[in-house]
C-alpha cells in the first residue's frame, strides 16, 4: 500500500441500477505492469475511465501519490502524470502524427501568453513529440496527416500521444486492438519497456500478450474483482477457470479462446 | 502573388473609385474584421456563436456613449476603451456560454445576444430604437498633433485597411502560437485535448473573449465611419449576416474570411440594384455555393491545385 504510486478504494461507478464497476480496490507501482483482465461487459473500460476522471466515481476514492484525486478533473489528472490511451482511436485526424504528439507534448509547457512564437520553432517540445514518436515506433511517419496512417499506425500513434505528455502512470485502454500479429508483437516489446520506468494499468483481451507482459493481474467479471495475484497464481486459480477461461483447464484451450475473443479492425 | 496584387488593388483603390465606392470598400473592410473575429471561434475553436453581433454592437454603442455632445472623441481614449468594454462583454457572457456544446451553444450565444440588443432597444442608457448620432467624428490628435483625419473618406479609408491588415496579421501570427494551435486543436477533438491535459474551458474562454474584442474594434470603426449607432447593431441579422461571409468564404482560413466579406456585400449590391426582392437571389447563391463548394471560396485554391496542376499529396 505505502509504494504504490496510485491506489484505488471501494471504487464504484453505478449506471442506474446496473453497477458497471463495483467497490474495485487496486494497486499500481512503478516499474511494474497491472493487466486487467475479463469477458466484455465486465466493466474494465469503465474502471480505466474512473482512473482517467473521464467518468466521475459514484463511491469510493483514488489517491495518487498520496493526494485524493478522486474530485480531480481528467485534464488536471493528466497534468499531474496520469496518461491515459483509448481502445477506440482518439486522435487529431486533420494533423500529422508529428503534430499530434507536438500538441501532446505542449500540454506540459502550453506557453499560452507566447502568442507571437511559431509553436513550431519552440525546441524543446517538438523533441519531446519527437522521441514519443521515435518510442512508438513512428519515426518515419511523422510527416503522414494522421488520418491517412493504417490501422495499426494510429493505434502507435495514439501511444505516441500519451508519452509525449511524458506521464508517471499510464493507463492503457486496449491498446492491441486491431493490430496485425506483427504490429502486436513490436507492441508487446514496447509495453516491456515502459513497464520498467512507470506504472502501467493494461486493460487487454489478447491473453498472450498479457501473460507475457504482467507483473499482475486483477480479472474482473459483471464489475466485480474476481482474482487478482501474480499471472501464475491466477492461471491456477479455479474460479478464474470457472467464470472466465471455461471449464477446459487446459492452457492452450484458454488461450486459444482468448485469442479468438481478440477484436478485429 | 494573388495575394500582393489584392493588396495592392486594396492600396490603390481610392484613387480610382468615386466616394461611393471608397465608403462601400471602407464598409466591408470593417465586415471583413468582424468576420475574421467570428472566424477564430467558429473556424478555429469550432464554436459556433449566432450573437457575435452583441460585441460588434458594444464597440459601436462605446464609441457612441462616450463621445461627448459638444465635442469630438479622441480616437486614443475612446478605440481602448470600446475594446476593453467588448472584450469585458465577451468573458463575462463567455463564462456562462463556452461550457455548453453544439446547438445549445448556438441559442445561449443567440439568447445573450438577444438580451444586449434589448438592453440598447428599450433602456435610457441605451436612448431607445433611435440609437445616437454623433455630432463630431472623433480625432486623432495625440498632444497637438493629428497625424490623419477621420472625418475625411479616404483617411477613413486607409486607417481601415491599416486596422483590417493589424487584425489579419496578429491572427495569423497568434494561430500558430502555441495558444493557437490549442484552439485548433480543441476544434478537432476537444475530448482529446481534455484527457491530455489541456484546461479547455480557458481557452475557449479567452478565444471568446478575443473574439469579442475584436469584433468590437469592427464596431467601433462602423460607428466611427457612419457618426450613428442604433441597436440593429446587435440584431440577430447581424449575427447571421458574419456567419453567412464565413460560410460563404469558408471557415477556418482567414483569407477566406476577408473574401467573404467581400462577396456577401457585392452580391448584396449587385442583386438589389436589379430586385428589390435581392434577398431571393442571395439566399439561392448561398445555398448554391454551399452545395457546390461547401469548403467556401477559400477552397477554390486547393480544388484549382488538385484538378489543374495535379498535386495529389494535398490533403
Amino acid at each position: 500500500m505505502s509504494d504504490a504510486i496510485l491506489a484505488t478504494r471501494g471504487l464504484s461507478r453505478r449506471f442506474g441500477g446496473l453497477m458497471a464497476v463495483g467497490d474495485v480496490a487496486l494497486e499500481l507501482h512503478t516499474g511494474r505492469l497491472h493487466a486487467v483482465l475479463g469477458p466484455n461487459g465486465a466493466g474494465k473500460t469503465t474502471l480505466i475511465n474512473l482512473v482517467s476522471g473521464d467518468l466521475p466515481a459514484s463511491a469510493g476514492s483514488i489517491h495518487y501519490k498520496g493526494e485524493d484525486i478522486t474530485r480531480y478533473s481528467p485534464d488536471r489528472r493528466s497534468r499531474i502524470g496520469i496518461g491515459r490511451s483509448y481502445q477506440k482511436t482518439n486522435i487529431f485526424p486533420g494533423f500529422t502524427a508529428f503534430e499530434n504528439c507536438r500538441l501532446a507534448a505542449q500540454s506540459r509547457a502550453p506557453r499560452v501568453l507566447h502568442v507571437f512564437a511559431d509553436a513550431a520553432a519552440y525546441r524543446p517540445v517538438c523533441q519531446a513529440a519527437e522521441r514519443a514518436l521515435d518510442a512508438a515506433g513512428l519515426a518515419a511517419r511523422g510527416d503522414r496527416v494522421a488520418s491517412t496512417l493504417s490501422h495499426g499506425e494510429q493505434r502507435q500513434l495514439e501511444i505516441a500521444m500519451v508519452l509525449a505528455t511524458a506521464p508517471e502512470v499510464l493507463l492503457l485502454d486496449e491498446p492491441l486492438a486491431g493490430m496485425g500479429a506483427e504490429e502486436a508483437q513490436r507492441m508487446v516489446a514496447l509495453l516491456k519497456s515502459l513497464a520498467r520506468e512507470h506504472a502501467i494499468l493494461l486493460v487487454e483481451h489478447d491473453m498472450d500478450a498479457v501473460f507475457a507482459v504482467a507483473d499482475v493481474i486483477t480479472v474482473m467479471v459483471n464489475g466485480q474483482v474476481l482474482e487478482s495475484g501474480a499471472p501464475a497464481q491466477i492461471h491456477a486459480s479455479p474460479a478464474v477457470r470457472r467464470a472466465y477461461l471455461g471449464e477446459d483447464d487446459t492452457r492452450d484451450a484458454a488461450a486459444a479462446g482468448a485469442t479468438g475473443s481478440r477484436k478485429g479492425p | 502573388m494573388a495575394l500582393l496584387a489584392a493588396l495592392a488593388l486594396l492600396a490603390l483603390f481610392p484613387f480610382a473609385g468615386t466616394t461611393f465606392y471608397t465608403e462601400l470598400v471602407t464598409k466591408v473592410m470593417i465586415l471583413a474584421i468582424f468576420a475574421l473575429s467570428l472566424d477564430v471561434l467558429v473556424g478555429y475553436t469550432g464554436l459556433v456563436s449566432f450573437g457575435h453581433a452583441a460585441f460588434y454592437g458594444v464597440g459601436a454603442y462605446a464609441l457612441g456613449l462616450l463621445a461627448p455632445k459638444y465635442e469630438a472623441a479622441n480616437l486614443w481614449l475612446t478605440l481602448p476603451a470600446a475594446l476593453a468594454f467588448a472584450a469585458l462583454s465577451a468573458l463575462v457572457v463567455g463564462a456562462f456560454v463556452v461550457r455548453v456544446k453544439g446547438i445549445y451553444f448556438i441559442m445561449v450565444t443567440l439568447a445573450f445576444a438577444q438580451m444586449f440588443y434589448f438592453v440598447f432597444h428599450d433602456t435610457k442608457f441605451g436612448r431607445g430604437s433611435d440609437g445616437i448620432s454623433m455630432n463630431f467624428k472623433p480625432v486623432a490628435a495625440i498632444g497637438g498633433f493629428t497625424p490623419f483625419d477621420l472625418a475625411n473618406a479616404t483617411h477613413v479609408y486607409y486607417f481601415v485597411l491599416a486596422a483590417m491588415l493589424l487584425v489579419f496579421v496578429f491572427l495569423r501570427v497568434l494561430l500558430n502560437s502555441a495558444f493557437g494551435r490549442a484552439l485548433q486543436g480543441i476544434r478537432s477533438n476537444e475530448h482529446r485535448m481534455r484527457s491530455l491535459g489541456y484546461p479547455v474551458y480557458w481557452y475557449k474562454l479567452a478565444s471568446f473573449t478575443l473574439a469579442g474584442a475584436l469584433a468590437g474594434l469592427a464596431g467601433y470603426l462602423s460607428a466611427l465611419q457612419f457618426g450613428f449607432v442604433n441597436p440593429e447593431l446587435l440584431s440577430w441579422h447581424q449575427s447571421g449576416n458574419v456567419l453567412l461571409m464565413l460560410i460563404l468564404g469558408g471557415t477556418g482560413s482567414l483569407y477566406g474570411a476577408v473574401a467573404g466579406a467581400f462577396v456577401f456585400v457585392a452580391l448584396q449590391e449587385i442583386f438589389s440594384s436589379v430586385t428589390t426582392h435581392w434577398q431571393l437571389l442571395l439566399g439561392g447563391t448561398i445555398i448554391l455555393l454551399v452545395i457546390f463548394l461547401p469548403g467556401g471560396l477559400a477552397s477554390l485554391g486547393g480544388l484549382f491545385k488538385r484538378t489543374v496542376v495535379g498535386d495529389p499529396d494535398d490533403e
